[in-house]
């Protein structure tokens, strides 16, 4: 390398780290990646929050569907809530999986603030919250009408998230649910 | 008043206590790969924190299922597999090496190679240039040294 060349190394090095570094201002690093993107939604034998019948997997696929884990001692589903009933009034299918919680709190809650939920997947041991590895609260999952997880999105769903990441893939999700 | 701090001393030792639960192992063995698996498995939501060091309640729930599925018999890489089949390789504070995480564990050699390469052509550069001095430059060098120094 020629010695005038080598006065610029540390110029470069600087833009490079600079460049790593800028790329992680925009980044969060408390988003992980779900690893059951593209897999199906987990069996389970659960029961229903409003009247205690069984619920299965086979109860809650067939079209394409949200599926919210939500709880009452989680604070931003509150926040999270009215957009959801928002959601549900327009005509998209969402279940909720109550997620270590109450079933009488649970059943409060949705009395006083509306009940957005197709139907509600007691999950009070958070089982199901394993085997689809869930976190924390809120989590929203797009499942297609193959009963496939294509999308989690942790945290409140509100206008924004809907927009811009969620509705897109619900059409595509729903075009291929409709081609024959 | 001793007898005042030493009951709130209990207090706190029974609070202290209850902060993360204990598990009855069958045999010592199982309690030891339970500590060891606990350590290495790392919580989806206090992102820093091993499972055994967190108190949030999906640490907890890993904890439980952790201490089941060893006495259930399940074998170290079984536990791995389940936990990466639903939280990821990041759930893993040693991921397996595969096109993944090839980065992840190949970038400390390469960068320490890189390292010891850039020294060893600098080490050899410095050599070449040092002490092998043109016969002009050898002359003028040997009339410094001659000449009295003006300022001493």
């Amino acid at each position: 390398m020629a010695p005038r060349l080598k006065l610029f190394l540390p110029l470069a090095i600087f833009v490079v780290l600079a460049g790593f570094l800028f790329r992680g201002l925009s980044l969060d690093p408390m988003e992980l990646p779900s690893a059951l993107i593209d897999k199906p939604l987990p069996a389970f034998s659960l029961t229903a929050l409003a009247d205690g019948r069984a619920l299965t997997r086979d109860d809650v696929i067939g079209q394409p569907a949200l599926f919210n884990v939500w709880a009452t001692w989680c604070i931003s589903c509150r926040a999270e809530h009215p957009y959801l009933q928002q959601l549900a009034d327009s005509g998209i299918p969402i279940y909720g999986i109550n997620y270590k919680d109450e079933d009488e709190a649970a059943r409060r809650w949705l009395q006083e603030l509306g009940d957005p939920y197709r139907a509600n997947i007691v999950d009070r041991e958070g089982s199901l919250g394993v085997d689809l590895g869930v976190y924390g609260a809120p989590e929203t999952y797009l499942v297609d009408g193959d009963g496939v997880i294509r999308y989690r999105h942790v945290g409140v769903v509100d206008d924004r998230v809907w927009r811009d990441t969620l509705e897109p893939l619900w059409r595509e999700v729903l075009a291929l649910a409709q081609e024959p | 008043m001793r007898a005042c701090v030493f009951g709130v001393m209990l207090l706190l030792s029974a609070y202290a206590a209850a902060v993360i639960e204990t598990y009855e192992f069958s045999t010592p063995a199982l309690e030891a790969r339970y500590q060891l698996l606990s350590e290495e498995l790392r919580c989806p939501k206090c992102q820093n924190q091993n499972i055994a060091d967190s108190n949030a309640p999906i640490s907890q729930d890993l904890r439980r299922l952790l201490h089941q599925q060893l006495e259930a018999g399940a074998s170290n890489e079984e536990i791995l597999e389940f936990m990466v089949a639903r939280y990821g390789e990041f759930v893993r504070y040693r991921p397996a090496f595969n096109a993944v995480t090839a980065v992840l564990w190949l970038a400390p050699v390469l960068l320490l190679l890189a390292g010891v390469g850039g020294l060893l052509l600098l080490l050899r550069g410095r050599r070449q240039s040092g002490g092998s001095l043109t016969a002009e430059e050898e002359a003028r060098l040997a009339a410094i040294l001659k000449s009295p120094e003006k300022d001493a």
